[in-house]
């Protein structure tokens, strides 16, 4: 499934890197620890967090993750917004709790692990 | 071309010149020839003397300008050409002081500004001249002078700022580091890390992960050698004043050194645990020090040593290996 498509179907508010939207999502994490997340998340996945500082488009960017998905409507600080701009990591917004976001993610057919497409993503 | 970059490192200057002509064969500097033009390599600032400057003082004009000819103007007109060899004959003709009007070449022969240097070539080899003064088309004004030199000057840097492109080409692809590798070599990278910096968290290891992916290097060790050197510079920020991250990248292997000069870990067996920490609670906040760091390098690197004291300071280091030698993935 593209990011564009999770973005309408969630109705998420798209705050950095909108050109990036036809990524393909391979699947998804959700934890506030950076380390849990470098351990853990895969190449191609969407992470659910709070955390807005900066360092979590250090963390995307490194596990090369689709894309991060702020939850309770928390805005990413300037400076996440800025550094997720220069190194294209969609930051999305959403109004939901966490528990609410990952479950209408569930339902799309977006699940925990690795799933076909994320490897068919050829992204560098 | 891969090969030739490999043997250009290690050549002498000549050799290198002659590597970079056989392996541009004759067809590159055709190519200049036609493209480029005549005032691309003419030179601008030119000396003119007029006709009744007098000969005798010419030896200074020529010797102080070090030039071995000038074009002679009458007011804005081209009238002539005066040659060092024109001045030569004049003095071993032992004649009287003349002027200039009178000993030089009255036919003048001119090139235009716009015209491919191939003319200028084929001009030089005609006519035996040593220069031709270069006309503006349109204005019918003096522009310049165009001697073999300028012609070999020019062609030689635009093969040097063409090669240089090139190079700089051929490095984004990667094909350079095989090449570099094969020859023995190491690629060292530094970053220095500040303490307690969470702003600028994570932007060495992004940096190194840009730079080795350039290098072209295969994505799978790029990624598992930037996700091991973040999580120590996260440590270095969270744990320490700061300190270096030194890597090297040679044939089979990336070697990640990270050094700080405090506070040191009492027990690395229990820092080694997962889920062990010692980060305070706001660091913990932020997501991290959730004693996950050490363990994550563990597991992304082939090898990882941890030598510390109490109090003097950490040194960590991690080993990758590279399968296939660092072939371009």
């Amino acid at each position: 499934m593209k990011l564009a498509e999770v973005v309408s179907e969630l109705d998420l508010k798209v705050r950095t890197a909108r050109g990036e939207l036809e990524r393909a999502v391979g699947g998804g994490y959700a934890s506030d620890l950076m380390s849990d997340v470098i351990a853990n998340g895969a190449k191609g996945d969407l992470w659910v967090t709070l955390q807005i500082h900066q360092n979590i488009v250090a963390v995307a960017s490194l596990t090369e993750l689709a894309g991060i998905v702020l939850v309770n409507g928390r805005e990413p600080e300037d400076a996440t917004a800025e550094r997720a701009e220069s190194e294209n990591i969609p930051i999305m917004v959403s109004a939901l709790p966490a528990f609410d976001v990952i479950g209408r993610l569930y339902e799309l057919g977006i699940t925990g692990g690795t799933s076909p497409d994320a490897d068919q993503d050829e992204r560098t | 071309m891969g090969a030739c970059t490999g043997e250009a490192s290690r050549a002498s200057p000549n050799e290198w010149i002659r590597t970079l002509a056989q392996d541009r064969k004759i067809t590159k500097t055709q190519e200049l020839v036609y493209e480029m033009k005549v005032d691309q390599v003419m030179s601008r600032d030119v000396v003119t003397v007029r006709p009744e400057t007098p000969m005798s003082g010419l030896g200074d004009v020529f010797r102080g300008r070090r030039i071995s000819g000038a074009p002679v103007m009458e007011d804005d007109r081209l009238v002539g050409i005066i040659s060092l060899e024109d001045f030569i004959e004049w003095l071993y003709a032992r004649e009287d002081d003349s002027v200039v009007g009178t000993k030089m070449t009255t036919d003048v022969d001119f090139l235009f500004g716009d015209e491919p240097l191939v003319h200028a070539v084929r001009r030089f080899s005609e006519s035996g001249f040593g220069r031709f003064a270069v006309v503006d088309r349109a204005s019918g004004r003096l522009v310049g002078v165009i001697t073999k030199g300028d012609i070999v000057a020019g062609l030689l840097h635009k093969l040097e700022v063409d090669y240089h492109e090139e190079e700089v080409l051929r490095f984004r692809a990667g094909r350079l580091f095989k090449d570099v590798l094969a020859i023995g070599t190491t690629l060292c990278f530094e970053y220095e890390v500040e303490g307690r910096d969470f702003q600028r968290g994570g932007e060495s290891s992004s940096q190194l992960k840009r730079t080795l992916k350039s290098l072209g290097l295969n994505p799978d060790t790029v990624r598992r050698v930037a996700i091991a050197t973040y999580e120590a510079e996260m440590n270095l920020i969270v744990f320490t004043d700061g300190g270096s991250i030194a890597v090297r990248v040679e044939h089979g292997r990336i070697t990640v050194e990270v050094t700080d000069s405090g506070p040191g870990i009492p027990d690395i067996e229990s820092a080694l645990q997962p889920g062990f920490s010692t980060a305070p609670q706001w660091v913990r906040d932020l997501g991290f020090g959730a004693g996950m760091g050490l363990n994550n390098i563990r597991n992304c690197s082939d090898d990882l040593s941890i030598d510390s004291a109490p109090g003097k300071g950490t040194r960590l280091t991690i080993t990758f290996l590279m399968e296939g030698d660092g072939e371009a993935g």
